[in-house]
């Protein structure tokens, strides 16, 4: 492993041996891969604490977060808390304390388990993902940046940059859960984030995405869809849970069952559903 | 594959002193205050970040001591369980953790106070739930969390 100190220098490698370096931050996926015997030549270039990538920054429009910020660097963000609450409770939900001092939010995207808390908050609030390379930087949207079980849009010579999200779900519902064997340390077995804002008793606008249950963090579009301009009712609530089922494919692994995860999840969909009709945030 | 590596010096202040040690660039930290530099306090339980039994204090933040590459720690302030007491005398949580039967095997505590440490030094009153979550990512499994819990508790009470 190398620490190169800069984000230059760390792109430089990048540029000079694609697809040859792999990124560390904190450690807390690829450190458990390495003692595993899962990175043979690999050689792994160190980002942690690089200043360039562990800024938040604030405009009137929108919030950019370096994607060398921990889990606690976004708890302890106060327009973060304020704004953007299904991302601060899912740093929240993240590990225990000493991998939120470490873990970094670029890490979770570019780790890109399907399973990872941060990631449903990130699709609904339709981040942005800045990507940095030695051929310049690209913004692309973050919805659709996951091709596939751990497959992404990242190119080898490229490096999460930054995390842009823009400030306008301030009025909106927040609803967030994860189910999973504990609190702390144990890994989902579904987590959801939704959004959602009622105007006049019909839903004006309504965001669902949910982890674990297909190979890639899942925003349900066909779902959200049939959702606006509804006004929430039990018959509206059997309807969209039937509409979302057929946008996840669970399945049975060393957390859990197809079976259990599509029954909680139906669940978590239709108290979302209650929440939203009834305005009270749960975030 | 190690013998083709190169060997890095890498100088950090441990408890208050300076050190310097000679390792390679994704040793463990934990593998090094243990094996290096004789600081058998933090534990191996899991060593992949779930147990908390290797926690120890870097710049004034908890950290998984078994997931942090030796390299990353070049320049850093490490705290760990061998630093809280003063000579003889106890440091208050350690203190607390004996008298409220915080302890039995001993493996999870060093971890234990480090992370309820890192919790008062940022919340000298923490309230139930802060105290929990505090040390959500400590597991144990004989002690019981209760006697752990009264154990901040009553340090935090003592320390007021």
């Amino acid at each position: 492993m190398v620490a190169p100190g800069s984000l230059q220098a760390a792109v430089s490698l990048l540029a000079e041996q694609p697809g040859v370096w792999l990124p560390i931050a904190g450690g807390t996926d690829v450190m458990v891969q390495y003692a595993a015997g899962k990175l043979p030549a690999r050689k792994l270039v160190s980002l942690w604490n690089l200043p360039e990538l562990r800024r938040i920054e604030l405009t009137e429009k929108e919030i950019a977060i370096g994607a060398g910020c921990t889990y606690t660097d976004l708890r302890q963000h106060e327009t973060l808390e304020r704004e953007f609450p299904l991302l601060t409770t899912a740093a929240r939900w993240t590990g225990g304390i000493a991998n939120q001092n470490r873990g970094t939010l670029g890490g979770n995207i570019a780790n890109a388990s399907p399973a990872a808390d941060s990631l449903p908050a990130l699709l609904v609030y339709e981040a942005e993902l800045i990507l940095i390379s030695a051929r310049g930087a690209r913004h692309i949207p973050y919805a659709g940046f996951h091709t596939g079980y751990k497959k992404t849009r990242l190119q080898p010579d490229e490096l999460v940059q930054a995390i842009r999200l823009p400030r306008r779900f301030g009025d909106y519902v927040s609803y967030s859960r994860k189910v999973g064997a504990r609190n702390a340390q144990a890994i989902s077995k579904v987590c959801i984030a939704a959004l959602g804002r009622i105007r006049q008793g019909i839903v004006d606008d309504a965001r669902i995405a949910v982890g674990s249950v297909a190979p890639v963090p899942l925003r349900l579009s066909n779902t959200e869809r049939l959702l606006r301009g509804q006004r929430i009712d039990d018959e509206l609530v059997r309807r969209i849970t039937n509409t979302a089922i057929e946008e996840i494919q669970p399945i049975n692994d060393i957390r859990s069952t197809a079976v259990y995860r599509s029954v909680v999840f139906k669940n978590l969909v239709t108290e979302f559903l209650v929440q939203l009709a009834a305005g009270e945030n749960q975030a | 594959m190690k013998a083709h590596q190169p060997q890095h010096d890498v100088s950090l202040t441990v408890n208050g002193e300076p050190k310097t040690v000679r390792a390679y660039a994704m040793e463990r930290l934990l593998d090094v205050l243990r094996n290096q530099l004789g600081l058998t306090g933090a534990k191996e339980g899991c060593g992949e970040g779930e147990c908390g039994s290797c926690s120890v204090l870097v710049d004034d933040n908890l950290v998984n001591s078994c997931l942090m590459p030796v390299l990353q720690a070049q320049g850093t302030k490490i705290v760990t369980i061998e630093g809280l007491a003063q000579g003889s005398k106890l440091h208050t949580l350690q203190q607390a953790f004996l008298d409220c039967g915080g302890a039995q095997c001993g493996i999870c505590t060093p971890g234990m106070i480090l992370a309820a440490y890192h919790l008062l030094n940022r919340k000298p009153k923490p309230n139930p739930e802060e105290i929990r979550e505090s040390l959500a990512g400590n597991l144990c499994r004989c002690t019981g969390y209760t006697q752990i819990c009264e154990a901040v508790t009553e340090a935090a009470k003592r320390a007021s």
